[in-house]
């Protein structure tokens, strides 16, 4: 009899299953937090030395990690990728969104703890009892200055950065600055300059996992259970972009796994809104 | 109607007793299943940590298969005369880490009880070092105009992309690694009219009942994308058309695996993470596979009920070739009817109307006009312990209320029987089309017969042609 009492890929006996989900896929089906014993210390936009060897496959100079197409794979086999891999530095004045209109200059918090083995908790109603839980001052009113340390359980640095891809990739910024991956809460700030007032747009968001979004002090989108993040996953009801200035503020939760999250506008018509500026002050 | 109501309260009975019809039979274990491949006259597939299940006919499974190599969710295909697996070892989070490698090897045989059954290692194919965000493993083959391609990943980074050689399993010199996908694991690919479909695991694993696994796909002009769904979502953006989810009883539909038949029949191999009528363990599972619009997507076993059984070539309905009993009724009175006058039902004809002048032994079937009434009402349902054929169980087909049944007949036509015996001419094996219609084909007689109309108004058992529209029905409701 094949696999009769033990599930997925190392045989977890059923009777374990719900508590040990999270060791089964810890990238996937989300585990328990753990840290790559490889990562250490480092200036954040640099990577640390390969450590595997290349040549595994008996391929000569190719390896699939060097010649991917995307990824931190290209940054470098065997390396923890630094933030230059998936971001730049703001830069000083202001930016726009991408051609698909994903807003990509954002203030990252680095994670707050908060450990959970599994996603599978992460129901509306908690993940709203858990992101409103104020963890640093200023949480739901500030713009903070990229470099700002927050008093959390610990001093947590802000940092403004512009993605190099659609997708903020939490779960590398994490990495890439040798904090925790896994049981996090990150926060996200950015600000839209509208030119002129925008009504009846929505706001559209992908993130991995669970996350709240808030326009102008406003609960505006949720995603709630065990998600990935798929673009335009779920749009906010219909909400206006004042003419200037606009903050958007998230909180993403996540277990185990990767994380991450897209964000952009649609105009009532569903096409992407390009024609605003985003900036970190 | 109260034999009507027997025969469904009896099929409720025995859906809560033993496994539904639509599932498989037998030893049907597995988890993250490979492909199912023909070898020395049965059908192999073999899951994570090193077995496999075997079956004659792809209904009724057994364990058995032997993998060498442990690890998880292999693949297996035929190129020549070599069966090549593929399988990984390490990653995919288990132990916390992501560190892992995509081993080929081959064997000539599946069947442990063969001389030709010896597995010749190939090496690593493809591995992610444990700190990028990748996972190689999940692999999954595709052979296509003499190319050989690879896809692997989870959700912890891409799927990607690699070239192997199909005389070594080893891969491509010089070939290059590409992203297809994310948030996808259990990829498989499928080719079809010039496309190439990049089909995978989306959702929850490992969680019984509470696992949200599904499938998705995304397609493109090359095997190296890009490759988006049906709405244009690039699948490296986290698109994907729904293919299978959960249904019924049974949760968390994962790892693709295409299977097509004989007369253009195409099937999928998968497993549920839980099926509720087999303790909420993870079970092979079976269905068809349709393509709608130029896209894959579940299929289903036709529901036990009544139907009308409709030709698609005339659109003529399966008929018991009986004289027509009128239903009383006086036309002159419908067209001298003033607006204001009361309307009252006109109830149907009942059975025992229609067949008050049937004869008592084989009748013959014919098709034609469909009118709704008792002879050409059909109750279809599995027979237990009958066996089946690649998801599907066989079924009887006989007349509602009664225990007339559809048979094959000894000099290769069909007709009907007074009473079902459970012989296997009354046998019918009825697979979904990848156009939704159905072929029904008689377990009794030669392989590739089925019921054909032969004329606009003739049914008749004879080879089954997928090109053409006479062999496929359709079951409507009366």
């Amino acid at each position: 009899m094949l696999l009769p009492s033990v599930d997925r890929r190392h045989g977890i006996p059923g009777s374990m299953l719900l508590k040990s989900v999270a060791s089964l896929r810890p990238g996937l089906s989300k585990a328990a937090p753990v840290r790559p014993a490889e990562m250490r210390q480092r200036h954040p936009f640099q990577c640390v030395v390969p450590i595997i060897a290349a040549g595994m496959l008996g391929l000569s100079a190719t390896s699939p990690a060097q010649v991917a197409t995307s990824g931190p794979a290209a940054a470098g086999q065997g390396s923890v990728p630094g933030l230059s891999a998936f971001f730049d530095p703001a830069s000083s004045g202001p930016t726009t969104p991408d051609s698909d209109g994903f807003l990509r200059r954002w203030l990252l918090l680095e994670p707050i703890n908060k450990p959970n083995r599994s996603n599978a908790g992460f129901t509306a109603t908690y993940v709203r009892q858990t992101l409103t839980t104020p963890y640093f001052p200023g949480q739901f009113t500030a713009v903070p200055r990229d470099g700002q340390v927050v008093s959390a359980a610990e001093p947590l640095r802000w940092h403004a950065l512009d993605s190099r891809s659609f997708d903020v990739k939490l779960f590398n910024f994490a990495q890439a600055l040798n904090k925790p991956t896994y049981g996090v809460i990150f926060w996200a700030v950015t600000v839209i300059d509208s030119p002129r007032e925008m009504r009846n747009v929505r706001l559209a968001v992908g993130s991995n996992s669970a996350s709240i979004w808030w326009l102008n002090g406003r609960e505006t989108a949720g995603l709630f259970n065990d998600r990935r993040m798929v673009m335009d996953d779920v749009l906010s009801d219909r909400v206006t972009l004042r003419k200037g200035r606009n903050v958007l503020r998230g909180a993403v939760i996540n277990g185990p796994g990767l994380s991450d999250f897209c964000v952009r506008f649609l105009d009532e018509d569903g096409r992407p809104i390009t024609d605003v500026k985003t900036d970190v002050r | 109607m109260k034999r009507l109501a027997a025969t469904a309260l009896g099929i409720l009975l025995l859906g809560g007793a033993s496994p539904a019809a639509a599932q498989l039979e037998g030893e049907t274990f597995i988890h993250d299943p490979s492909t199912v491949v023909l070898s020395d006259g049965k059908y192999f597939t073999f899951g994570t940590r090193g077995g496999g299940l075997i079956s004659e006919d792809g209904w009724t499974w057994r364990g058995g298969g032997e993998r060498p190599g442990g690890g998880v969710a292999p693949d297996v295909i035929k190129i020549g005369e070599r069966y090549y697996v593929a399988y990984a070892v390490g990653g995919g989070g288990m132990s916390g880490g992501h560190a892992s490698q995509v081993k080929i090897m081959w064997t000539l045989s599946l069947d442990p009880k063969s001389p030709r059954f010896k597995f010749h290692d190939v090496g690593v194919v493809a591995f992610s070092d444990g700190v990028e965000t990748a996972d190689a493993i999940d692999p999954a083959f595709l052979y296509v105009e003499g190319r050989l391609w690879l896809t692997y990943g989870t959700y912890f980074g891409p799927i990607r992309i690699v070239e192997l050689d199909p005389k070594t399993g080893l891969r491509v010199a010089g070939n290059r690694p590409v992203d297809v996908a994310i948030d996808m694991e259990a990829s498989a690919m499928v080719y079809r009219d010039g496309y190439y479909y990049l089909l995978g695991t989306h959702g929850t694993c490992c969680d019984g009942p509470n696992s949200t696994y599904h499938i998705r796909v995304g397609r493109s002009r090359s095997p190296l994308g890009p490759y988006v769904d049906h709405m244009g979502t690039p699948l490296l953006r986290g698109g994907g058309k729904m293919v299978v989810s959960a249904r019924g009883r049974n949760f968390g539909p994962g790892h693709f695996g295409l299977i097509q038949l004989d007369g253009g029949v195409e099937k999928f191999s998968m497993h549920y993470e839980a099926d509720l009528d087999r303790s909420g363990r993870s079970v092979l599972a079976i269905q068809p596979l349709l393509w709608k619009d130029g896209w894959p997507v579940a299929g289903e076993n036709v529901a036990p009920g009544t139907y009308e059984i409709a030709s698609e070539r005339s659109g003529y309905a399966l008929s018991l070739a009986t004289d027509i009993v009128r239903v009383p009724f006086d036309p002159r009175r419908s067209f001298m009817a003033k607006p204001t006058d009361p309307v009252t039902p006109i109830p149907n004809q009942t059975l025992a109307e229609d067949s008050a002048g049937w004869p008592q032994g084989r009748i013959r079937v014919d098709l034609a006009d469909y009118m709704n009434r008792p002879h050409q009402l059909w109750t279809i349902a599995p027979v237990a312990g009958a066996g089946g054929y690649f998801g599907a169980p066989f079924y009887k087909i006989v007349i509602a209320g009664t225990g007339r049944a559809l048979a094959a007949t000894a000099d290769g036509e069909v007709d009907t029987v007074p009473g079902f015996t459970g012989a296997p001419e009354q046998l019918w094996q009825v697979d979904q089309l990848t156009d939704g219609t159905y072929r029904i084909a008689p377990k009794a007689g030669k392989r590739g017969v089925a019921l054909v109309a032969i004329g606009a108004s003739t049914p008749s058992l004879v080879p089954f042609d997928p090109a053409s529209p006479a062999g496929r029905w359709t079951f409507k409701t009366p």
